[in-house]
């Protein structure tokens, strides 16, 4: 009867050591929650709270749950909406076009450049934003330099052949919003695509190498997949932002470049419908989300390392 | 162009300078088509310049690389029928396994890629994590991708840069038979670049030990090991004992050496005809341990020093030896472990060893050249 008790007592593992609770990572959590919750959560729940209101600001507002505001304002400023993601999209595309070589010769090529270069392109931001869009106004004025080289290489045709520009003028038109946006978030393309670029061991694009693959291969077989984190990075950075942008539409464009961040703005502070703003900028941020999501997912990014 | 030579590697006159720094200085080299090649050297000989230069990712300055009766020098790499192994393995971390291997085939437009790429899988035993990513793998799995990822192509030539660098001990050992093994299964030419002696010596149809940007010699690992032609080989595989002789006089096959004041003798084929000064060598293994007195076994004709004892180490397998000269050098002395009376620190012996295991070295060479990269390398891994 011995030899049972005996495996018996073989197979009850002794009781695992009871783990220690730490709430170390909690505490540090805190303050960050505890910022998010006062200037992310509370703001949002106001603004959410403020699109189902109605009134008006001297007699006040009451929360009457008022659905229709939604459907109102999407009636009536869907084409800014819609302007809003194809412009962004377009200067997201422009600036990953220009980004990418660029931040590849800085990553890869520039040596002892490199820094110099980070700071050319940071430099930008030293300025306001509004100052550098203003400064958009005077470089692309009818008789300034660019506005006559665009016109003697008949780039200006081209333009307006794409139904970017309206006239001989590059100011106030489409190309003047787009070229504004382009420029404005070039930076925030850069950067990410410079951090994932130099990452990139050099050694992965020599073995594509001596595995035949032509130098043309190895970038879209290698090196653009590697750099992918870095392209969803920067796109995000700079659709986000541009879609609600609300200053290159307003000091580049005119009345058919309207873009929605624009009409919220005016809604806010000039016609003072809050509830409309509010609706309008609750919905600017759900077809963000929504466009971000699909991006995201079919980018594969989580695939990556 | 004759049958045998149609496929050899062949670099003439290959040189390749950086700035005013010459990394690899004049090199000419036969590599026989479907021969394992090992190129021998310590870090910064010009092995891996050698190596980028005939994998097409460096361009040399001067001189030309032909496969078989084709000049290659002026083509890409991604134009050139010859892959590598690279030190860092340099697999594609966004890829599968699969798709690693299927790599260069697809590039080729080569068709059955997949089944061509799991046979090579097969052939390294890693079929099972074709669908893997590169980053789950251990570091000797990583090792045999790329392996499998360079042969699956069947190139002319398979470049191996340190294949086995970042390995452990175990495993290197493993992989080195292993590699032989594929080596004479697909019957591709292996370049094998190391500065592992052992290595190259296990490995290698052919060695060719360079030093400085140069060849030193090329040679079969038992020819380089029993008859260096220079301090530096005899230093760099393995070890010597090399001692500073004159010639006094040559009786018939025989040699007659003043090696501080004790005649020694070597075979008169081993100098060359008019040498008066040199280093006559021999391999701590060749010298036995004779107590004063004791008969020696062998024929009277033995080459015989007599020292002191200075150090003793007793490794398993066998007991190495310091003993000291009457002139101050120590000499090494590698003792098997097969029974005999081992000798005691400070105790007064004899060594012995046969006239024809000796070798000569000529006179005006360093005789520590290569000793120092050895030690080293070896203690680098």
């Amino acid at each position: 009867m011995a030899a049972p008790l005996a495996e018996l007592e073989v197979t009850t593992a002794p009781p695992p050591p009871r783990a220690r609770r730490s709430y170390t990572p909690y505490l540090l959590l805190l303050p960050g929650l505890a910022w998010l919750v006062v200037f992310f959560v509370v703001p949002m729940v106001a603004l959410a709270s403020q699109s189902l209101q109605t009134g008006d600001p001297e007699s006040g507002y009451v929360q009457t749950w008022h659905f229709q505001t939604y459907l109102d304002a999407l009636s009536q400023f869907w084409p800014q909406f819609v302007r809003s993601i194809v412009f962004a999209g377009a200067a997201t595309f422009l600036t990953l076009l220009l980004a990418y070589p660029l931040a590849y010769f800085m990553a890869q090529k520039a040596g002892r450049w490199k820094n110099f270069l980070l700071v050319l392109v940071i430099a930008p931001f030293f300025t306001s934003f509004l100052i550098r869009t203003l400064a958009w106004q005077i470089i692309l004025t009818d008789n300034g330099p660019v506005a006559g080289l665009a016109r003697t290489t008949h780039f200006s045709d081209l333009l307006q052949w794409l139904q970017l520009t309206s006239n001989d003028s590059l100011m106030n038109s489409r190309f003047a919003v787009i070229a504004g946006l382009t420029y404005n978030f070039l930076p925030f393309m850069i950067l990410p695509l410079y951090a994932s670029l130099e990452r990139l061991d050099h050694r992965l694009v020599e073995a594509a190498g001596d595995l035949y693959a032509t130098p043309i291969k190895t970038f879209w077989r290698v090196t653009w997949p590697l750099s992918l984190p870095g392209v969803v990075g920067g796109t995000l950075l700079t659709f986000i932002p541009a879609a609600g942008d609300f200053i290159n539409s307003r000091l580049l464009g005119n009345t058919q470049t309207v873009m929605i961040g624009q009409v919220i703005d005016s809604e806010f502070l000039r016609i003072q419908d809050y509830s409309t703003a509010a609706a309008l900028s609750f919905m600017l941020m759900l077809v963000i989300v929504v466009i971000v999501a699909f991006y995201v997912r079919r980018a594969g990014t989580e695939e990556l390392v | 162009m004759t049958e045998s030579t149609s496929g050899d590697l062949r670099l003439t006159g290959v040189t390749k300078t950086y700035d005013s720094f010459t990394a690899v200085d004049q090199l000419d080299l036969v590599i026989p088509r479907g021969s394992f090649f090992a190129l021998l050297g310590p870090s910064g000989c010009g092995k891996t310049t050698t190596l980028r230069m005939v994998a097409g990712l460096d361009q040399p300055t001067i001189g030309q690389i032909w496969i078989g009766d084709r000049d290659i020098t002026n083509t890409k790499a991604y134009q050139r029928n010859v892959n590598t192994v690279f030190q860092s393995y340099a697999l594609f971390p966004h890829l599968s396994i699969i798709d690693n291997v299927s790599f260069g085939l697809r590039r080729r437009k080569v068709e059955n890629y997949k089944a061509k790429a799991m046979e090579a899988l097969e052939l390294v035993q890693l079929a099972h994590i074709a669908k893997k990513k590169p980053g789950q793998l251990s570091g000797g799995m990583q090792q045999r991708v790329a392996l499998a990822r360079a042969v699956v192509n069947r190139p002319d030539v398979l470049l191996l840069d340190e294949p086995l660098g970042a390995l452990d001990l175990k495993l290197r050992r493993q992989m080195q038979i292993e590699l032989k093994q594929i080596q004479s299964e697909v019957g591709i030419t292996f370049v094998h670049v190391t500065h592992d002696q052992e290595e190259a010596m296990t490995m290698a149809d052919t060695i060719a030990v360079m030093n400085a940007g140069r060849l030193e010699q090329v040679g079969d690992p038992a020819t380089l090991y029993e008859h260096p032609t220079s301090t530096f080989v005899a230093n760099f595989l393995g070890q010597s004992n090399l001692l500073e002789a004159t010639v006094k006089g040559r009786y018939g096959a025989i040699a007659e050496l003043d090696v501080h004041g004790v005649d020694l003798r070597l075979p008169v084929d081993r100098l060359k005809a008019d040498t008066t000064k040199l280093w006559l060598g021999v391999r701590p293994e060749k010298l036995r341990l004779v107590e004063p007195g004791a008969g020696d076994p062998a024929s009277l004709e033995n080459n015989r020093l007599s020292g002191v004892v200075t150090d003793a180490s007793f490794t398993g397998l066998a007991t190495n030896y310091l003993v000291r000269m009457p002139w101050g050098q120590e000499l090494m002395v590698v003792q098997q472990n097969d029974g005999m009376p081992r000798a005691e620190t400070g105790a007064q012996v004899n060594l012995a060893w046969a006239p024809e295991h000796g070798f000569a070295l000529s006179g005006d060479q360093d005789s520590h050249a290569g000793a120092q990269d050895q030690a080293d390398d070896s203690g680098a891994t």
